[in-house]
């Protein structure tokens, strides 16, 4: 055992290159983005994370608008999502014959595979007129009690975009999800019918429980493709810089405004501050994947078995 | 064997003649005059096949970035370069205005047709958000016959940087103090109310889903799209429908300032549409390259004049022959 030959060292340093590089190339992202975004860094501090103007001509910006809509949009979304997907996945491994489960696996993988601008394009033309004729009025006359459902009814805004992104990030929750269930050694299974447990039981308490890591993997890969996504989301969104309680409302994202206004930003000071909401971007996607780690440790405390064998 | 050989050679010869003989061009900058520019350039390598033209439509920020840092031969922008750009160049840049274009004020009123009259305190106080309703007195009372309904005014405007925004908001600046002061002019703005469309079809898109809409659009998009657009009153109080002949009359009889670098909105000619805009090509006075530096030349030469008919048919306006006159003369100044 403590003999080693060359061709593992050689192998195991050649490996460790690519995690290596992986480094370098975040740190790189990190310090361009802070380096070009030094004159707006300079001139508005800290003061950019939370101020609500955005004027291109008078050279005062404030990326919170923007933050919040990121945030809400990508929450509204996982909310929707993770129910949809999870249930899904579920259906697909424990309850659905394998011809029926293969044959929906194979198009949830074709729908993660199109193109975000198609989904725009679904959103403008099927999407928005259905929320503003059929599903916000609706939604208005029997929950509009509470605040997200107020307002003026446009069609476009937080909760179609909402919507689109869910549609977006199912099939990355299913696919994966499903994967994490028919991983599940079948002999917990069998062990907890053999105690007398019903289907329902021991889905929910050896299947989930067992899986819960890889699931919240599965949320977690969604959740980053939401907060980065930007074509369907500008298409349909509204793009109005505003912080609203009403999902009804338009909102803006960080990403759509990077994709709306740097092609024509010309002065110094604007330019820099389109830098630094992309380096808002990288902040917000670090931290709500941190804050993810730390739910999943949470929720994983101990080994996977230990649950189940209480 | 031999033969496929001395055929390879041959067509090596050939086409090495070709490129040898050929002059690349690079230029970038104005989304709005990509599908004039393309057309020229299709028409004009016809007669001139030594001269190769590449355009990037990046939008006309990164023209200005682009010709400033010298990595393209011309720039193309929708606005005028600031004292500030002009200074961080490095050599002295001169603005060619090349095409004319309008901004067509569109609405989705069901029962209502094209033609709707609208003031420009009207089309200010909509973007001001003082406006709300489509049976506004100010509306009805210059609209007798028509009727509004009583239906709030969703507006529009372009999410993305742009120069149809540029133009428009110079526009409302220049009809409105209270735009001037509290929103500004440029290709994005902070808006005070609104939906954001990207692109013109994200406007259109928004105007044709949502009854009661108002936004703005390029007027060659809002005729080849059939949009209802309407009649607005210009500087000497005449109601004008956006055509190709009302926009280039906005540069008639306009005291035009030796730079070219001149602003058309809300023009005093008594037949112009208000809401016209210029694309200018960007190019140094000083050309690096003899040889691009002519080509450069003779193309803007012919474009300005054989080629404005080519352009009319995609519903830009030409330049009027009093200022094509003068870029003649501007031409002969630059040196290559």
């Amino acid at each position: 055992m403590s003999r080693q030959d060359t061709s593992d060292i050689v192998f195991r340093r050649i490996l460790a290159i690519f995690p290596i590089s992986i480094l370098i190339l975040v740190a790189g992202i990190f310090f361009q983005l802070v380096f070009a975004s030094l004159p707006t860094l300079k001139k508005f501090g800290i003061g950019f994370f939370y101020h609500t103007t955005w004027d291109p001509v008078a050279e005062n910006f404030g990326a919170l608008p923007f933050i919040f809509g990121t945030c809400v949009t990508s929450l509204v979304a996982l909310l929707i999502a993770v129910p949809i997907g999870v249930g899904a996945a579920i259906f697909l491994a424990e309850y659905a014959p394998p011809k029926v489960s293969k044959a929906i696996s194979i198009l949830v993988d074709l729908l993660a595979a199109i193109p975000s601008v198609i989904y725009g394009l679904w959103g403008i033309f099927v999407l928005v007129p259905y929320m503003r004729n059929t599903a916000q009025p609706f939604l208005g006359k029997y929950l509009g009690f509470l605040p997200f459902f107020q307002g003026p009814n446009y069609g476009v805004g937080f909760l179609a975009a909402s919507i689109i992104l869910a549609i977006i990030i199912v099939p990355f929750i299913i696919s994966v999800s499903r994967e994490v269930i028919l991983a599940v050694p079948s002999v917990y299974k069998e062990s907890a019918y053999a105690l007398g447990a019903t289907r329902w039981e021991a889905i929910y308490d050896i299947v989930l429980s067992y899986g819960r890591v890889g699931i919240l993997g599965a949320v977690i890969l969604a959740l980053g493709r939401a907060i980065g996504e930007t074509m369907a989301v500008t298409m349909i969104i509204g793009n109005n810089v505003v912080i609203s309680p009403s999902l009804f409302s338009p909102g803006y994202t960080l990403a759509s405004v990077l994709a709306n206004e740097f092609a024509e930003a010309d002065t110094n000071v604007y330019l820099s501050a389109l830098i630094e909401i992309g380096l808002v971007l990288f902040l917000v996607s670090i931290i709500v994947n941190i804050l993810a780690r730390i739910l999943i440790w949470s929720v994983t405390k101990g080994p996977a078995e230990g649950r189940i064998s209480k | 064997m031999k033969k496929v050989l001395s055929l390879v050679m041959a067509m090596a010869m050939v086409t090495s003649v070709a490129f040898a003989d050929t002059t690349l061009v690079n230029g970038a900058g104005s989304t709005f005059i990509y599908p004039a520019i393309s057309k020229w350039f299709d028409e004009y390598s016809k007669t001139n096949s030594n001269v190769m033209f590449n355009y990037q439509a990046i939008g006309s920020g990164g023209g200005i970035k682009q010709i400033t840092a010298k990595t393209v031969d011309f720039g193309a922008t929708d606005g005028p370069m600031t004292m500030d750009q002009m200074t961080q160049a490095p050599g002295r840049i001169y603005h060619i205005p090349m095409v004319m274009g309008a901004v067509a004020i569109a609405y989705n009123l069901p029962g209502v047709d094209k033609g709707l009259k609208i003031t420009p305190e009207v089309l200010a106080g909509i973007y001001l958000g003082k406006i709300t309703q489509w049976n506004d007195p100010k509306i009805v009372s210059q609209n007798p016959g028509i009727s509004l309904p009583n239906t709030s005014i969703v507006v529009v405007h372009r999410s993305d940087g742009s120069g149809t925004s540029f133009i428009f908001t110079d526009y409302l600046s220049s009809i409105s103090s209270a735009w001037k002061g509290s929103v500004g002019k440029g290709t994005s703005v902070n808006w005070p109310v609104g939906l954001g469309g990207k692109g013109n079809e994200g406007v259109s898109g928004l105007l044709k889903q949502s009854p009661g809409s108002i936004g703005y659009v390029e007027l060659a998009y809002a005729i080849e799209n059939s949009l209802t657009y309407a009649n607005l009153q210009n500087k000497s109080g005449n109601f004008i429908e956006p055509t190709v002949d009302s926009t280039s009359k906005a540069a008639v009889g306009l005291n035009i300032p030796s730079d070219f670098r001149f602003s058309i909105v809300n023009s005093a000619n008594p037949e112009a549409y208000p809401i016209a805009g210029t694309t200018w090509l960007l190019i140094y006075k000083q050309m690096d390259d003899p040889i691009k530096g002519k080509a450069i030349v003779d193309f803007i030469k012919w474009a300005i004049t054989d080629g404005q008919k080519l352009t009319a048919d995609l519903d830009y306006a030409p330049l009027p022959d009093s200022l094509v006159e003068m870029i003649q003369k501007k031409l002969d100044q630059v040196k290559y």
